[in-house]
């Protein structure tokens, strides 16, 4: 079978991200970003520097990362834990075309539950100025991906997928990332940022980082992460209980 | 017709050993994989499966190798022990699924002969989550017979069935493997086994230590030295008695009370042993077989 995508597995996928009680999450977090834009909005006005300091330090930083986090295990580590995976690899289907189609979700989930709340808030909080709504919306979609991508080999390589994301989220792009100006070139959420910057014209949401890298990167991660999480699936290990 | 080898095959987590230089061959008809729990039945039929690479030698179907080969799932359907289904779907949906994943032409109507097959066409609309054992066990088979595999395997499949859906399963299949196709399936019970299997494969502790029809394992496991305690009306007396006669091998009182006594020929001896009782005015109490564990079975296999 050639097919990229299976729109079972992307059905199957689906509903299992929506039909477990973390789904809900996907619907509060934006709901929480959209809120604080409004909060915004209300105390400060139409200001530049408050909604990119939401926009980024809010949504490109939390809200983004977290939604991939959530869609991309939702969709792919309950069966891995349960073992009924066994039932998609026992097919005579590229493990690849697996793979795409349960990122498709997780996607779809990022343009639905980050990249539009996220030009809602754009647009709430600088009515007048679309395009900061455009460019984050676009910086989400690229961070996103991205972010979706890692998780989905992390789902694969161990049983604890959300918490070593949470901790990798905290570590690496929260803590180092401040404190270490180097972190950059390796950073999903300073990568988004330097899109943003470049859509909307000068944000200076991260200094001294290229566009053209950081979409680059983003793209090496995205096809990267994609490849190798199909690799695993191949060679994939399911045995019984004993 | 397909059949499944194994070439001096072995498998190992680390420093424990799961299977331990196994050589079979899966031919058509119904095959059963019997061996107490934990004696690697689950990491073969994983090996089979091509969901577990060996450590050493070569598992193969009709010549191709099964690890890392997606197309040989044309051929197998795979029926796991675990329990975990798609829980939201319901039976109907999930065999839909399995046949959508297969590419066949008409899913829906290959779901529904698979599922009729198993007669589970009244439960079909409802959630699985809502299954009972033996129900989840059958949609787990419609799922695995919906592309109507020449190889169909089986993970412990009468594990929680009831003994109605359990002889349902038995004569699927026995249909199946009078169809040709190649049936294994595991089992840690030997009568499940010989009800059902032509071919018989033992493994105990990684290591294949039998094969053969049921017949020939059975022989095996009977004619072997058994091991028995008497509980009489006269221990001393009938123990002497015993030992007289060429099918007991020894006899020793115990502390306790009673006697220990080791058979060697099962067949003479459980007819000789009333009628000496009865001759020596000698009451019977109890008669225990000690030995009678699958275990203890094995453990004499192996050593045999």
């Amino acid at each position: 079978m050639s097919a990229v995508v299976s729109p079972t597995i992307a059905r199957l996928g689906a509903r299992s991200v929506f039909g477990r009680r973390r789904g809900v999450l996907l619907f509060i977090l934006p709901l929480v970003l959209v809120g604080l834009a409004v909060l915004v909005r209300a105390l400060v006005g139409e200001d530049l520097t408050a909604t990119s300091d939401t926009l980024y330090g809010l949504g490109l930083a939390v809200i983004v990362p977290l939604v991939a986090l959530l869609a991309t295990t939702g969709v792919l580590a309950p069966e891995i834990d349960d073992g009924s995976i066994s039932y998609l690899l026992a097919k005579p289907i590229s493990r690849h075309t697996i793979v795409v189609s349960k990122l498709l979700v997780a996607g779809a989930c990022v343009v639905l539950f980050a990249a539009v709340p996220m030009l809602v808030a754009g647009l709430v909080m600088m009515a007048d100025e679309p395009d900061i709504g455009v460019a984050f919306a676009l910086g989400s979609l690229a961070g996103g991906l991205a972010y979706c991508a890692l998780f989905a080999l992390l789902s694969v390589m161990t049983r604890h997928a959300v918490v070593v994301g949470l901790v990798y989220l905290l570590i690496w792009e929260g803590l180092l990332g401040g404190l270490l100006d180097g972190v950059r070139w390796l950073s999903v959420t300073r990568w988004a940022g330097a899109i943003a910057d470049e859509v909307a014209g000068d944000l200076a949401l991260v200094a001294d980082l290229g566009a053209t890298y950081a979409v680059v990167a983003t793209v090496v991660v995205i096809v990267l992460g994609t490849w190798l999480t199909g690799r695993r699936l191949r060679g994939f290990n399911l045995t019984g209980d004993e | 017709m397909s059949t499944i080898t194994l070439d001096h095959v072995s498998r190992w987590y680390r420093n424990v050993v799961a299977v331990n230089d196994v050589s079979m061959t899966i031919g058509p008809g119904v095959t059963g994989l019997l061996g107490p729990n934990g004696a690697g039945k689950s990491t073969l039929i994983a090996l089979m499966s091509g969901f577990l690479a060996p450590s050493a030698g070569t598992v193969t179907l009709d010549g191709d190798p099964l690890w890392r080969n997606q197309a040989v799932y044309r051929t197998i359907g795979l029926v796991p022990e675990r329990e975990a289904l798609f829980d939201y779907l319901t039976g109907r949906q999930f065999v839909v699924a399995n046949a959508e994943l297969h590419g066949l032409p008409d899913p829906g109507a290959a779901a529904q002969a698979s599922i009729a097959l198993v007669e589970m066409s009244d439960a079909q609309d409802r959630v699985i989550s809502t299954y009972s054992k033996g129900m989840r066990q059958r949609i787990k088979m419609a799922s695995s017979l919906v592309h109507d595999p020449a190889v169909l395997l089986l993970d412990e499949p009468f594990n929680g069935m009831d003994p109605r859906q359990r002889m349902h399963l038995m004569d699927l299949l026995r249909r199946m493997g009078g169809e040709g196709r190649t049936v294994l399936f595991s089992s840690h019970i030997l009568e499940e086994v010989e009800q059902v299997a032509r071919q018989i494969e033992v493994v105990v502790a990684g290591r294949h230590a039998a094969s053969g029809d049921f017949g020939a394992i059975r022989r095996l496991m009977t004619d072997r030295p058994n091991r028995f305690v008497l509980r009489t009306s006269d221990d001393r007396t009938m123990a002497s008695v015993l030992l007289t006669d060429p099918s007991v091998r020894g006899a020793r009182l115990r502390s306790e009370g009673g006697i220990e006594l080791e058979a060697s020929d099962f067949g003479r001896f459980s007819e000789v042993l009333p009628r000496l009782a009865r001759e020596h005015g000698v009451r019977l109490l109890e008669v225990t077989p000690t030995d009678e564990s699958l275990e203890s079975v094995f453990a004499y296999l192996v050593s045999a």
